[in-house]
């Protein structure tokens, strides 16, 4: 009598899904509609592309209010988490996507690259970046992190003409996979140690059993903590950062630096903060030595480079370290720190890598401090944003920067991770250092007769405004921001431990 | 009903005016008004910072009358500060006391005067816009009493001043302007991990997270060690800032390569930045752990004080020996600060406002003097009393005041500094003294070689004092001269602040009183003459002597 039965499918709740949805269906449909009709205007592909994205804002922004109704629940069996947490980071992957859609636009005109593919990939690792926000699973977790990274690997080596380009993309390929297999091991051995790859399970089981033989799971932590920290570039595994970063295009990076570290984040936060936080006395002191270690590494090395690009992919090092503060703590105020980091720091680093998409000139390689000459007398209004921009990394007051360093630091010492927070400030200390050398290019120096006019397109200034209201305004009202953060942690763990 | 009512009007006319908030606030909005101004209308930029400046500067002297002289508490403070990030307490909470008072109004007085007493050599619109910024980041840290602000204001206004030495500066301005920063930077980068740590000591201890500096003094919840580990934290960040002996190097530079302007506000109000510091977040903070390192304080006070004398007189440069001149008045404050008596401390804010006044004038002239002459070598000037001499008799007021000649400011604070230090411990108080000797020995000598002698040259026909130029330091010399001859208006408004901090550290420091000078006083025979209070005090120490 068996023919009555009937195979029990998870139950699917599609609102929860349509932030990711609008993403992927986005960039599959361009790409569809770029093989059937050749020659698509390259303002609807940018258009396209920046819908797509508001897209899953609009579609986060109604979540938002069933959240703070209904609280977090979770859907496909547990797999995909609903809650504050995965809403926050998808804006702030969704806003990377646009913004570097949009320093692209003029950029692929500029370098000759024009075509659908950049915009589509973005939308795809947008998609990845977002599933990775959202996963309650170790494995779905896994599957965004290589749809993200397979677009990335292609987006670096995007620039047909510079070798360069190609040689970031190789690179970052080769290491992102071979840290890829590390997370995927470290995910089986803490499957072979609790039984499970749910994020929810694996605190509970935590919460509730004792390992009393716990090498396999600590095992597979300490993999997984490799594979992550490869994804935010922390020390020891940062050494593709650099290279990567000067050679890949210049909106990629800025992607790059925004949006894919908010994903990797995302798994680091979920996964170490959260769903191993039972154990937390086991990984955070090793952390705790990969965060200062990023964070001497970054700002040292920094100061060193003479290359503008390359030294900001350094300063994105110790940016890291900073962030990493907020997932040692292993606490709510921790995470929301690292959520408003994130976020600031997406707007920062668009602002940024968005200035020197205009200085980097045809070729997008003229980076050199000398470059930045009197740029405060060449373009007063460009420099102003720069000014913001670095003093905002520098973590100077009345910037986003400042009060984003301030909420980590404040976390780990909340925490009792002294040490750290002194390191962190002296690393702050010498950071201020590099940034001031480019403030002293633009504004105490003299321009060169032969320097180039520079031409500001549109959407690059849109993207540059924008992240220079952003950084003034949550850094003289950082409240507006910090409230959002504690309400999308304030019920996280209660999102993992529901529904069993 | 009626009662709410009377609530509500009486919350109403407290808000009416937030003078303090707009102490912050209009500089500010001069700032972004400036920065709204185009490039080309350079004589709106000049007027915009002095209408600014000046409101402000008004708005600081009318606190000062409205200010209630028999109050040692805070005043002007809001009954219910702005909260501004919920989830870490941080609230907008400004308030005077008689130790702040006179840092504000100084401020408010110097500015506008730093603003008229030199135009930029280029771009008006930054440089005015980068001294209003300054401003606003000063007062700022004057007026708040929530430790997140402070620290806030505190690191805010190294970028103005960084712009302002590197790029209106002279020479060497590029490096002066960053060692300047680079310098406080990673002095007050401890001080933060230090705040975050009694905040959240505090925390655990009360369940409320707040970064309110009264709450947060009046709990001390933190144990003795690590009190003054945190301690030290903040002494690192203020003594950078002040600055004390070991690390003062980039004070020299600083003010030597700064534009005048900026040397007048680095000397006139930063400087107070880190002494104030050390009154308000260090004695009043960490009453224990001061009193432990007072000695240490005490000596590295007097150790600037001669040093700064004697590298004043080696130097070639004038502008660099007012600049080391600032080392040894510091030096006194500091000295007098960590004496904890009354006197001294009432002496040391006292002499934060005569620094602010003689070294703030000092600067203009010399800066004037650069204008006419393009040198501030001592040997290639001189005789320049017979060209100028208003000019000379400018600065030789301005000069004595600086020395401390008894019926002008400078006496009346370093006395109280030493009465006080004499009192709390005598060695280190009689060597101090002997700087005052010093200071007179190389403030005389330079003015005897730059305006003595033979003129030669450009110097026997530099222009005398301009009469705008006369008019920006008059306020300054009729002050020098006020306060001299009748200080007791102001030490009438210090004193009952000064009494409450040091009751504050009697209550919270078990094995403390304040050191009373017993020698002076025969007690046992003119017991009557002792305030009531301090009867018991004495008999005590007396027979445990």
């Amino acid at each position: 009598m068996l023919f009555a039965q009937v195979i029990d499918t998870p139950d699917v709740d599609v609102q929860i899904l349509l932030p990711m949805i609008f993403m992927a269906l986005g960039g599959l449909l361009i790409l569809t509609m770029s093989s059937v009709k050749k020659d698509i205007p390259a303002w609807f592909i940018t258009g396209w592309t920046v819908i797509a994205s508001l897209g899953s804002i609009v579609a986060v922004i109604s979540l938002w209010d069933r959240y703070i109704d209904e609280g977090p629940s979770s859907t496909i069996a547990n797999a995909v988490g609903f809650d504050g947490f995965s809403l926050f980071l998808t804006v702030v992957i969704a806003a990377s996507v646009m913004m570097s859609s949009l320093l692209a636009h003029t950029y692929l005109v500029r370098e000759d690259l024009e075509g659908v593919e950049l915009h589509v990939l973005l939308l795809l690792a947008g998609t990845g970046g977002v599933i990775m926000a959202f996963s309650n699973d170790l494995l779905v977790f896994f599957l965004g992190l290589e749809t993200l990274s397979m677009a990335v690997y292609i987006l670096a080596a995007m620039h047909r003409r510079r070798f360069e380009s190609q040689e970031a993309g190789m690179k970052y390929f080769v290491l992102g996979a071979f840290s890829s297999t590390f997370l995927l091991y470290g995910i089986a051995l803490v499957y072979g140690a609790t039984g499970t790859t749910n994020l929810s399970e694996i605190q509970q089981f935590l919460q509730t059993q004792f390992l009393i033989d716990d090498g396999l799971l600590l095992g597979g932590v300490a993999l997984m903590i490799v594979g992550l920290a490869f994804k935010v570039g922390a020390a020891p595994f940062h050494s593709w950062t650099p290279d990567v970063y000067q050679g890949a295009p210049t909106p990629v990076v800025a992607f790059m630096a925004s949006g894919v570290k908010a994903a990797g984040f995302a798994g680091l936060l979920r996964i170490l903060s959260v769903a191993f936080q039972p154990v937390v006395d086991d990984w955070g002191p090793p952390l705790e030595v990969i965060a200062a270690l990023t964070l001497i590494i970054g700002s040292f090395s920094a100061i060193v480079q003479t290359d503008v690009k390359r030294m900001l992919a350094y300063s994105s090092i110790s940016h890291a370290g900073f962030i990493l503060l907020g997932v040692i703590a292993a606490s709510d105020r921790g995470t929301a720190a690292a959520l408003f980091y994130l976020a600031t720091y997406a707007f920062l680093v668009c602002g940024t890598f968005g200035v020197l998409t205009v200085l980097g000139g045809e070729g997008d390689q003229d980076f050199s401090f000398e470059s930045f000459k009197g740029l405060g007398r060449r373009k007063p209004l460009l420099s102003f944003a720069l000014m913001v921009f670095l003093l905002a990394q520098a973590g100077v007051p009345v910037t986003s920067g400042f009060f984003a360093k301030f909420e980590v630091i404040a976390a780990a010492v909340d925490a009792g991770s002294y040490w750290v927070a002194i390191v962190a400030m002296l690393a702050a200390v010498v950071g201020a250092f590099l940034y001031i050398r480019v403030l002293i290019s633009m504004y105490l120096q003299e321009p060169d007769e032969d320097a180039a006019t520079l031409v500001i397109p549109r959407t690059i200034g849109a993207v540059i405004a924008a992240a220079v209201v952003v950084t003034v305004l949550f850094g003289v009202a950082p409240g507006l921001l910090d409230d959002i953060a504690q309400d999308a942690v304030a019920e996280l763990n209660v999102a993992l431990t529901f529904e069993f | 009903m009626i009662n709410s009512v009377l609530l509500a009007t009486e919350s109403a006319a407290d808000v009416a005016f937030p003078a303090l908030t707009s102490l912050v606030v209009i500089p500010a909005i001069g700032a972004l008004v400036l920065a709204l101004v185009p490039s080309s209308r350079v004589e709106a930029h000049r007027l915009i910072a002095v209408i600014s400046t000046v409101i402000t500067g008004a708005i600081s002297v009318w606190v000062l009358l409205e200010f209630n002289k028999n109050d040692g508490g805070f005043q002007f403070r809001s009954d219910d500060p702005t909260v501004w990030v919920e989830s870490l307490g941080i609230r907008w909470d400004l308030a005077v006391d008689g130790i702040s008072l006179f840092m504000v109004v100084l401020t408010g007085i110097l500015f506008p005067l730093a603003i008229l007493g030199v135009s930029p050599e280029h771009s008006p619109k930054s440089y005015y816009a980068w001294i209003v910024v300054l401003e606003a980041g000063i007062m700022g840290v004057f007026l708040t009493l929530d430790l997140f602000f402070f620290f806030v204001f505190f690191e805010v206004v190294l970028v103005p001043m960084y712009f302002l030495i590197g790029s209106w500066g002279h020479g060497n301005r590029i490096y002066a302007a960053t060692k300047f920063f680079l310098y406080t930077m990673f002095g007050s980068a401890l001080m933060l991990v230090g705040i975050l740590s009694i905040v959240f000591i505090s925390e655990n201890a009360t369940g409320v997270v707040t970064f309110n500096l009264l709450e947060l003094a009046e709990g001390q919840h933190w144990g003795q060690t690590t009190g003054r580990w945190i301690f030290l934290s903040f002494v690192l960040a203020f003594s950078v800032k002040v600055p004390v002996f070991p690390v003062h190097t980039w004070l020299p530079d600083a003010h030597t390569e700064a534009p005048t302007a900026g040397s007048v506000i680095l000397a006139g109000v930063m400087l107070k930045l880190g002494t104030y510091g050390f009154l308000r977040f260090g004695l009043f903070l960490f009453p224990e752990a001061a009193t432990w390192f007072a000695p240490v304080m005490m000596i590295l006070g007097t150790i600037g004080i001669i040093y700064g004398a004697v590298a004043a007189t080696m130097q070639k440069d004038l502008k660099r020996l007012v600049a080391y001149s600032s080392v040894a008045h510091l030096g006194f404050i500091v000295l007098g600060t960590f004496a904890i008596t009354t006197e001294s401390l009432t002496g040391s804010v006292m002499q934060m406002v005569n620094h602010g006044l003689s070294t703030g004038a000092l600067f203009f002239l010399v800066g004037w003097m650069y204008e006419r002459r393009h040198t501030r070598e001592i040997a290639a000037l001189g005789g320049l009393q017979k060209a100028a001499p208003i000019f000379a008799a400018a600065f030789t007021l301005v000069m004595l005041s600086s020395v401390g000649l008894p019926g002008l400011n400078g006496f009346v604070g370093e006395f109280l500094i030493l009465l006080g230090a004499f009192v709390a411990n005598p060695w280190i108080a009689s060597v101090a003294a002997t700087g005052v000797i010093l200071a007179a020995l190389y403030l005389l000598w330079a003015y005897q070689r730059v305006f003595h002698g033979p003129a030669e040259g450009e110097n026997a026909e530099m222009e005398d004092l301009k009469v705008s130029e006369g008019l920006v330091l008059l306020p300054m010399l009729v002050l020098i001269v006020f306060l001299g001859v009748y200080p007791k208006p102001m030490l009438e408004r210090i004193e009952p602040s000064i009494d409450a901090l040091v009751a504050h550290i009697d209550r919270n420091v078990d094995d403390w009183s304040e050191p009373k000078a017993e020698i002076l006083v025969p007690s046992d025979d003119h017991g009557d003459d002792h305030g009531e209070d301090d009867h018991g005090d004495d008999d005590h120490s007396e027979e445990a002597e």
